[in-house]
């Protein structure tokens, strides 16, 4: 078999592997987006159709009606980029601190802040609900917002002050000259400059806080101030077999997040790559 | 060090740390600290004050019980199954993306989206799935590839139960692994290959004599952080079992963890498992990062 053959049998294997893969990864997302296009009467139905016969919107009519359903995406929203906002501002003033400002116990404190990186984040949650419990968090949207924008601080800080490190200091030490204060070049100088770094941190923040489960289902008892994960997942426990309701609830709950994902596509890889940071 | 400075240091940076300070101090520093304390009592959770201290009850209270035993049993295999399940196919996907391929993007976004698609939602997937009547993967197995003969009840078995979960830890970390590891293949400088290339290596002795060494620290990386996300393993675990069921044989450490916490009111208890793993979780953390080092020294 001459060279050229065997690059193109090597390039076709690529390819069918690629696309196996591809198909082990679609089928299941294919699988529910069918089965929310059902009707109830068909949602065991064997074979899977590739499209369902008759197709129908009731599921997401109902689910969508239900529930306060309209209620939980907003919450999800509000939450989402609340935290989003706080993480980028709180974690970049921080890491603006550790990558420029000079001031005692810096190293130390630097390192504690990374230990927050190795520890578990459901083990805190016994004792976040009784300390949000006696600053009357509880049941709260703003309960959920302090605690998403803490638990990404160690991570989101690590990496700014690693892209503020980068940009050349000579430009701060103009303005410093000009009688700038810290504080301006922080604003007119340093974020400015750290488009793609912030945007890195704002992708991560929102999905994490757009499909973080643990402490909301813990911290939300109320049925009104529910987060879509929580509802989607006590929808299905109260509702067993109207899985047609639940995929139509949870491709609904999963589209801001295609979304995101997909216009942010180039930056998030980039981050994830250089970071490390798990998605 | 000239001292007079560094109060107006510290007061002109108070600034920039006192926020992030504070949450941290609020949400992370203190509850360790509060959980480390609460482990040593019976705790009540309505009146504290009145809360009885037991010393080490609740961790010898953990390692005595053969349900928590039997959790940790399952977090182990969980965490043994599902990290070489990511790394190696996730290896072996980043290869294929590293070829000269068309539409790389397009293939990037497709194995990402079980990454970025929430926990709750893949889950309920998988059960759905799995369900025993009338679910998709029985129907594949005995009408399609005639492989079983009845229906298998995956989700009603403390054993089968844990293949869905599995697969569903293996199928939703591929896409991350992959990308991290196409990172560090890239890295891998041209040259080096072609000048094996040149001394007559071949595919396979090329990517065992140069790929893999040089991509130990990516490696040891994702070990280091799967393996960790292995032993926290609690939302696939919670939905398909519908919290341990059945007869509390089929939880995670964490899962069982939130049952003793908030459904039977033991803090003390709770505190005591969370605080097991994590001990458990910063022992691993250790090793495996000596191993990283020792590699580095070598």
């Amino acid at each position: 078999m001459g060279v050229r053959a065997q690059r193109r049998l090597g390039q076709l294997i690529t390819y069918l592997l690629l696309f196996l893969g591809v198909g082990i990864v679609i089928a299941p997302f294919w699988y529910m987006v069918t089965t929310s296009f059902k009707p109830q009467t068909l949602v065991f139905e064997m074979p899977p159709p590739l499209w369902p016969q008759p197709a129908t919107l009731d599921n997401y009519t109902a689910a969508l009606g239900k529930d306060r359903f309209g209620l939980y995406f907003l919450n999800s929203l509000i939450v989402a980029v609340t935290s989003t906002g706080l993480t980028v501002l709180v974690s970049s003033l921080l890491a603006y601190a550790f990558a420029r400002l000079e001031f005692p116990g810096r190293e130390a404190l630097f390192y504690v802040l990374l230990l927050g990186m190795m520890i578990p984040p459901v083990m805190l949650i016994i004792p976040q609900f009784i300390i949000a419990k006696s600053l009357n968090l509880l049941n709260s949207l703003q309960g959920l917002i302090v605690v998403y924008v803490t638990m990404n601080l160690s991570m989101q800080t690590f990496l700014l002050r690693g892209f503020f490190e980068g940009i050349p200091r000579d430009l701060e030490e103009a303005a410093l000259i000009d009688g700038g204060s810290r504080w301006t070049i922080f604003w007119r100088i340093i974020l400015p400059l750290s488009r793609p770094g912030l945007a890195v941190v704002t992708i991560f923040t929102f999905l994490y806080s757009w499909d973080e489960f643990p402490w909301a289902h813990v911290a939300m008892k109320e049925a009104s101030r529910r987060t879509l994960p929580i509802a989607i997942a006590l929808f299905q426990s109260e509702h067993l077999t109207e899985w047609g309701q639940v995929f139509a609830a949870s491709i609904v709950a999963l589209i801001p997040v295609v979304i995101v994902f997909v216009v942010f596509q180039r930056h998030f890889i980039r981050g994830i790559a250089s970071t490390g940071l798990k998605g | 060090m000239s001292r007079p400075r560094s109060l107006p240091q510290l007061a002109r940076a108070a600034l920039f740390i006192l926020p992030g300070l504070l949450l941290f101090a609020t949400f992370i520093v203190g509850p360790m600290l509060y959980s480390f304390h609460m482990s040593f009592f019976d705790w009540r959770i309505v009146r504290p004050e009145t809360s009885v201290w037991e010393g080490w009850q609740n961790y010898a209270d953990a390692l005595n019980d053969p349900i928590f035993r039997r959790a940790v049993f399952n977090t182990l295999l969980y965490t043994a199954v599902t990290v070489p399940g990511q790394i190696v196919f996730g290896l072996l996907l980043a290869v294929l993306l590293d070829q000269r391929i068309r539409g790389r993007a397009f293939f990037r976004v497709v194995y990402y989206l079980p990454v970025i698609t929430s926990w709750v939602i893949v889950s309920l997937l998988f059960e759905y799935m799995f369900i025993g009547q009338g679910g998709w993967i029985n129907y594949l197995l005995r009408d399609v590839l005639h492989v079983v003969r009845e229906n298998i009840r995956w989700l009603a078995d403390t054993t089968l139960v844990f293949v869905p979960i599995h697969l569903l830890g293996i199928w939703k970390g591929v896409g991350w692994t992959a990308i991290i590891l196409l990172a560090g293949l890239q890295a891998i400088p041209e040259h080096l290959h072609e000048a094996a290339a040149v001394d007559g290596a071949g595919r396979l002795a090329r990517f065992r004599h140069i790929t893999i060494p040089l991509l130990r620290p990516t490696l040891v990386f994702l070990l280091v952080v799967l393996t960790i996300g292995g032993l926290n393993a609690y939302i696939s675990f919670l939905l398909m079992t519908n919290g341990g069921d059945p007869l509390d044989q089929a939880h995670s450490v964490l899962t069982l963890m939130y049952e003793a916490t908030f459904t039977k009111i033991d803090f003390g208890y709770g505190s005591a498992i969370s605080y097991l793993l994590t001990a458990f979780v910063f022992v691993i953390s250790v090793v495996q990062i000596r191993l990283l080092r020792q590699r580095v020294e070598a």
